[in-house]
């Protein structure tokens, strides 16, 4: 019966990893703007040619 | 004969606006105004034309021009450091609130700032709440410059007294973190207790069993102590003001669950920690997904946040910019044009037309000179004045107008939700049977009184029922906002859905604040006459001048030689070789008097009459038909600070059996309704601007109209989109569905609650039974709440969709 107990231990590890992960992300703010990180990411960097 | 205007419509290149009769072109593209076409420039120049690719005409209208120093006063030290977040050597960061941001092109433009102002470092926007983090180099720019680049893009700033203020933090993280901790305990709790469900007590292997029991208690300590404190203090703050609100039996199940199941692992059972971290992790979604809906929105908003940071004090003839708070008596202060005024105070130099409809609805804005008294929160239309003040900003009228409104607060107290009327029977039921309970098994077998009677209390708290009311409103509340009403909490539905009179506010409200509509009655003018008739109504401040300046068009402006102004009678002038008057019947030299609703405008060309317009507030579209609708199920009254010149429309807008009452006060405006509460109405208060904020606190429901939700609103139980105010009888009808959809859920969890009480009564739940039943009636509930408020969400859908549409005007 010891591999349930190693099993236990392997599976709550797992969880309190992603538990710790939700707490950060919502620490830094991830769940704060839905907007733009997703429309952020679509635009496209122009060579700038009118500088420079 | 009325000359009826043929618009070509036009649409502004950047702001998507009509461009009336006389676009700017530029580059094959029409501008309506100089001010769009400069930021069009501006962006070309700067090579930053994607914005416009990424969505079609996202800019923001330009044609109110934003004075040259407006920005002036954040030169000064002491207000930086108000706004401030973090400096070092070479950084400043700075968070700036920007209402006019709606697009991923606004979104695109503000991060690439870096392009058009050369210090800026870094812009990030955070899209929910408006705002722009600006990181610059205060070395290579200022924050005024930041500021007046912003402006000068269409994303001015809005800097107001609040800022001032500390901030208080906007999400509620820690209700998150709550939920988190809650979800994790329960999952984990749920999955060692399996095995107990499938095998009960004869588990094969005890010492095992032992384990998993200890890991369990273990793990619901957090969710005992940590995540539902917000429950407990709910309850706690209740019970000290005298109220058992519905928070109390919650607590009262935590409790007794968390005792018996402690005393259960002691004595080698299994508790009950599964069903009591599942009550908790479901009444935590419920509250998180409350305050998601809800970000962004304010609905408490003090004068704080309508008054700029700071104003100008003269000083030994220097121009001082100076925070509110700091002003004294005797400064004086310059009140530029479009500027409120923060204080009350004599006007020394300059004549004032000064615009009081943010204080008292009157539309049109109130002549002043030197010497006269001029009250907090006018707002100054035309030149510059100067005032010297005679009280400090926390003594003004407007400011005690607010604080005499707060002492009104506690009125609404005494509307206790039915839910909760329902919960407190649902208690006594409760504690009842548990009595009843223990008593039978006193007489027959007092070893099973413990166990029987904390069972009951367990398996019947009310946590079914009160998801079934906090999902619901919680849908309920997010379809409306769906649909641009946002309302305040869960008590607005019902309080919504009992309403019996309306009252309704006229201007900004029932009108456009800027829908104005003009007509032109005579000879048909000819385009040159009109623009010409144009020029001269531009030359004068008066609103009416400017409602048929801006009808005739502004572009191409003819120059106007001896312009004079006669108060209260017209303006004349020659425009080329035309010399035309326009005014009053007397100005113009005619007898005829007006049989015309709304304001009338004589006009003649070198003496001769040849017409008139007529001026009249435009009703908001759809709003004739609303009213049809609901003038047959309400009664309605009218209260306008206005005077009575359109009594005549709105009484066929109304209907015959409506009250109107012109010139209200806003102490007039909360004595009605304050009237009609003792007459045992449920009022629903549908108004705009601070002359209804007593009104609108006092009222049942007060909902106040925005042009766009960015618009600051006075405090309010609810805020509605101005266009969407046509779909007013729909949301009401939503709102009563709510109550119909929280008694079927209430009456399935009643069944569960039966279910589980056939087994606690007989002392029998076991864990497995507590374990099924909670999460199934929890689920189900959810479930069924859902499905029956989405469906009444598409009958408005659908009615939103096809309600009728009628003209602007009556």
């Amino acid at each position: 019966m010891g591999v349930i107990i190693l099993l236990l231990g392997a599976s709550l590890t797992v969880a309190l990893g992603f538990l710790a992960a939700f707490i950060w992300s919502v620490k830094h703010g991830q769940f704060e703007d839905d907007f733009s990180p997703a429309h952020r990411m679509l635009f496209e960097d122009k060579v700038d040619n009118s500088k420079d | 004969m009325a000359n009826t205007h043929t618009h070509t419509h036009v649409a502004c290149f950047h702001c998507g606006e009509d461009c009336n009769d006389h676009p700017i072109m530029m580059a094959e593209k029409s501008f309506c105004c100089e001010g769009c076409k400069l930021v069009y420039e501006l962006l070309h120049q700067h090579n930053l034309c994607e914005y416009y690719d990424l969505n079609a005409k996202p800019g923001i209208n330009q044609r109110i021009v934003v004075r040259q120093d407006k920005f002036a006063f954040l030169d000064d030290e002491k207000i930086q450091q108000h706004l401030i977040q973090f400096r070092d050597e070479d950084q400043i960061h700075i968070t700036l609130y920007l209402p006019q941001i709606h697009c991923s092109s606004c979104l695109w433009l503000l991060e690439n700032l870096h392009k058009l102002e050369t210090g800026v470092q870094r812009v990030t926007v955070n899209f929910t709440r408006k705002e722009a983090k600006i990181i610059y180099n205060y070395r290579e720019t200022t924050l005024r410059r930041v500021a007046e680049v912003l402006t000068s893009i269409g994303y001015e700033p809005y800097i107001s007294l609040n800022d001032m203020k500390e901030k208080k933090p906007r999400v509620q993280r820690k209700l998150v973190y709550q939920l988190g901790v809650a979800g994790f305990c329960f999952g984990n709790i749920m999955l060692l207790s399996f095995p107990e469900y499938f095998t009960g007590n004869n588990h094969s292997d005890a010492s095992m069993n032992r384990m998993f029991q200890y890991m369990n208690l273990v793990l619901a300590l957090p969710v005992f102590f940590y995540s539902a404190q917000a429950f407990y203090k709910s309850a706690w703050s209740g019970l000290k003001h005298g109220f058992l609100n519905i928070d109390v039996p919650i607590v009262l199940a935590i409790l007794v669950t968390f005792i018996r199941s402690l005393a259960e692992v002691a004595a080698g059972h299994s508790g009950y920690f599964d069903s009591m971290t599942g009550i908790v992790f479901f009444m935590l979604i419920g509250r998180v997904l409350q305050e998601k809906t809800y970000q962004g929105l304010s609905f408490d908003r003090d004068y704080t946040s309508y008054f700029p940071i700071a104003v100008s004090v003269i000083k030994d003839g220097n121009e001082v910019p100076t925070t509110l708070p700091d002003i004294k008596t005797n400064d004086t202060l310059l009140i530029h044009h479009q500027e409120l005024i923060p204080a009350d105070g004599i006007i020394s130099r300059g004549s004032a037309l000064i615009d009081y409809s943010f204080v008292t609805g009157e539309a049109a804005p109130v002549k002043k000179s030197v010497g006269e008294i001029v009250y907090a929160g006018g707002r100054q239309v035309g030149g510059n004045i100067e005032i010297l003040t005679i009280k400090e900003v926390a003594q003004s009228y407007l400011t005690s107008l607010w604080n005499r409104d707060e002492l009104k607060d506690s009125g609404k107290q005494t509307n206790v939700s039915f839910v909760h009327l329902l919960s407190q029977y649902f208690t006594w039921v409760v504690l009842l049977i548990a009595v009843i309970t223990a008593a039978v098994w006193t007489v027959k077998d007092p070893s099973r009184i413990w166990p029987s009677v904390t069972a009951i209390l367990i398996i019947a708290c009310p946590c079914a029922l009160l998801l079934a009311s906090s999902f619901t409103n919680g849908h309920i509340l997010r379809i409306l906002s769906r649909h641009k009403l946002y309302l305040r909490n869960a008590q607005s539905i019902e309080n919504l859905a009992n309403t019996t009179h309306i009252v309704f506010d006229k201007t900004g409200t029932l009108t456009g604040k800027a829908g104005t509509e003009v007509r032109f009655f005579g000879d048909p003018l000819t385009p040159t006459q009109e623009m010409k008739i144009g020029s001269l109504a531009a030359q004068s401040l008066h609103p009416l001048s400017a409602a048929i300046s801006n009808y005739c068009g502004v572009a191409n402006n003819y120059a106007v030689r001896d312009f004079r102004e006669f108060e209260g009678k017209g303006i004349c002038g020659w425009i080329d070789d035309l010399f035309i008057r326009m005014g009053s019947a007397e100005f113009i030299g005619i007898k005829q008097k007006t049989a015309q609703d709304g304001s009338t405008v004589f006009i003649s060309i070198n003496e001769k009459p040849i017409g008139l317009f007529t001026i009249r507030n435009g009703y908001r579209p759809g709003i004739r038909s609303m009213l049809e609708h609901v003038r047959d199920h309400y009664d309605l009254s009218v209260l306008s600070g206005d005077n009575t010149r359109e009594a005549g429309s709105l009484r066929i807008l109304m209907g015959a059996n409506a009250t109107l009452r012109f010139e209200q006060k806003p102490a007039d405006k909360l004595d009605y309704i304050i009237k009609l509460q003792g007459k045992g109405e449920k009022v629903l208060m549908i108004g705009d601007g601070l002359n209804d904020a007593g009104a609108l606190k006092q009222s049942d429901t007060g909902i106040s109209v925005a042009e766009s939700t960015n618009n600051f609103t006075p405090a309010s139980d609810g805020i509605i989109e101005a266009e969407q105010l046509k779909l007013l009888p729909s949301f009401i009808r939503l709102c009563k569905s709510n109550r119909h959809i929280v008694i079927i859920s209430f009456l399935m969890s009643l069944a569960y609650n039966i279910t589980g009480l056939y087994f606690a009564v007989q002392g029998m739940l076991s864990p497995l039974i507590a374990a099924i039943l909670m999460p199934a009636s929890s689920i189900s509930i959810i479930l069924l709440t859902y499905s029956m408020s989405e469906l009444s969400g598409r009958r408005l859908a659908a009615s939103a969709t096809t309600a009728i549409p009628d003209k602007n005007h009556v």
